[in-house]
């Protein structure tokens, strides 16, 4: 079955316009911050990466009917069903049916603040020297992914330029398929605005993204 | 339908069920769930990158570190830690204005501005900043000069990016701490500009 992220959406057109709240709102009800804290102490179980949460969650298949967090609350059960953590009966039932699993850990309250703290920094030792320099001209690979990527549909086969070098990351591509951290130079490249939308394009506009290595040719 | 918990939605029902079980199966600490949603809803918000900003304004050697490493200058204020491990500052001049959106999914700089507006998770402005930024702005009530460059930074990867707006005019004399009163969070995303002295 090939992979279909819903969440690629930079570019479409048909979803209207901004629609904004007074003070704008972070959370619409009280669940919403219960999910976000679930995600984030599930998370620190090490039972799955954000690169897989995020391929979760980006493959529900009603994505662009669900609100926000109901998107959070989707993946984070695709999750725990996946990794055999609950299993559907028990979340239909609201109770535990079968013995717990193990999980590397349990995030305490007393140790949130240190691990928010901490954080999850991607940077990582490079394995070789960098490919590209900033004002290189490079392509964006044209093909798209059969699995999860960072690379945005609308700057597939667009030609832009290395503005800035980012160290060797994480690859997310490759960690969230459980493959390891496969850590790959990423670049800041920059894009003319008429070089993605062609003539409906403003003068002065330009937009970047942040692309590993592997997304990326000389042009 | 009069049982207990009739005044439930469907959505709270089931969160309230996986509640139940990863409570029970011992995945979840309650209590750190308390601390975790404590954290995001009253210590962590758009004042800490409002003072990232201000002090941008008022000392010009923070605001040449800010620029060249913003992740260990924002650490200077004690802001630093998860959503916020590498943080890049972009600068907006009389000329260039600088906006912010994640079109893949939601990433911002939670350490400086807290978690994100439903606005910005939203398909409308992730699918359209990139495209029609001056039609996004004039929706936020922004019109700039025609002639001002505008750079849309898409933050697809770990690398989280905090708008450090210009300083109004007419506050040569206001503090560091009345100046972190102009900064709104819609400034250090790009998608407004700060107050202007006594606008509320």
């Amino acid at each position: 079955m090939p992979y279909v992220s819903h969440a690629d959406i930079g570019g479409r057109s048909g979803f209207g316009p901004v629609v904004l709240e007074p003070g704008g709102a972070v959370f619409h009800a009280t669940w919403e911050p219960r999910v976000h804290a679930m995600t984030l102490a599930l998370g620190a179980t090490g039972s799955w990466n954000l690169d897989m949460a995020r391929s979760a969650r980006e493959t529900l298949p009603d994505y662009l009917n669900l609100t926000y967090y109901e998107i959070w609350l989707g993946g984070l059960e695709k999750l725990l069903i996946g990794k055999r953590l609950v299993t559907p009966d028990e979340l239909t039932a609201g109770c535990m049916q079968h013995a717990p699993a193990p999980v590397a850990r349990v995030l305490e309250a007393d140790q949130v603040a240190a691990v928010l703290e901490k954080g999850a920094p991607t940077e990582r030792a490079p394995a070789g020297p960098a490919r590209f320099k900033p004002g290189q001209r490079v392509r964006a690979r044209a093909t798209p992914a059969d699995h999860h990527t960072r690379l945005p549909g609308y700057v597939r086969g667009k030609t832009g330029v290395i503005e800035r070098v980012l160290g060797a990351h994480v690859f997310a591509d490759s960690h969230a398929r459980g493959l390891g951290e496969d850590p790959q130079w990423l670049y800041t490249v920059v894009f003319d605005a008429a070089e993605l939308w062609g003539s409906e394009a403003i003068p002065g506009h330009s937009v970047s993204f942040d692309a590993w290595q592997p997304y990326l040719e000389a042009a | 339908m009069t049982e207990d918990h009739s005044e439930l939605s469907d959505v709270e029902r089931r969160v309230r069920a996986l509640e139940t079980v990863l409570t029970q199966k011992g995945y979840i600490d309650p209590a750190a769930l308390d601390v975790l949603i404590d954290t995001y809803q009253t210590k962590v918000g758009p004042r800490n990158g409002a003072r990232v900003v201000a002090r941008a304004w008022v000392d010009p050697a923070f605001r040449e570190r800010l620029m060249r490493g913003a992740t260990a200058a924002i650490a200077e204020l004690g802001y630093s830690g998860r959503q916020g491990e590498q943080m890049i500052a972009v600068a907006n001049t009389p000329g260039r204005h600088n906006i912010v959106v994640c079109t893949l999914c939601s990433c911002y700089p939670w350490p400086v501005l807290g978690l994100p507006p439903v606005w910005y998770k939203s398909a409308p402005y992730r699918s359209r900043l990139v495209r029609d930024p001056r039609g996004v702005l004039a929706e936020f009530g922004v019109m700039l000069p025609a002639s001002t460059e505008i750079r849309v930074w898409d933050s697809t990867a770990e690398v989280r990016y905090l708008v450090i707006p210009e300083r109004p005019a007419g506050t040569d004399g206001l503090s560091e701490e009345a100046l972190v009163a102009l900064v709104t969070r819609d400034s250090m995303i790009g998608t407004g500009l700060p107050r202007a002295v006594g606008e509320t």
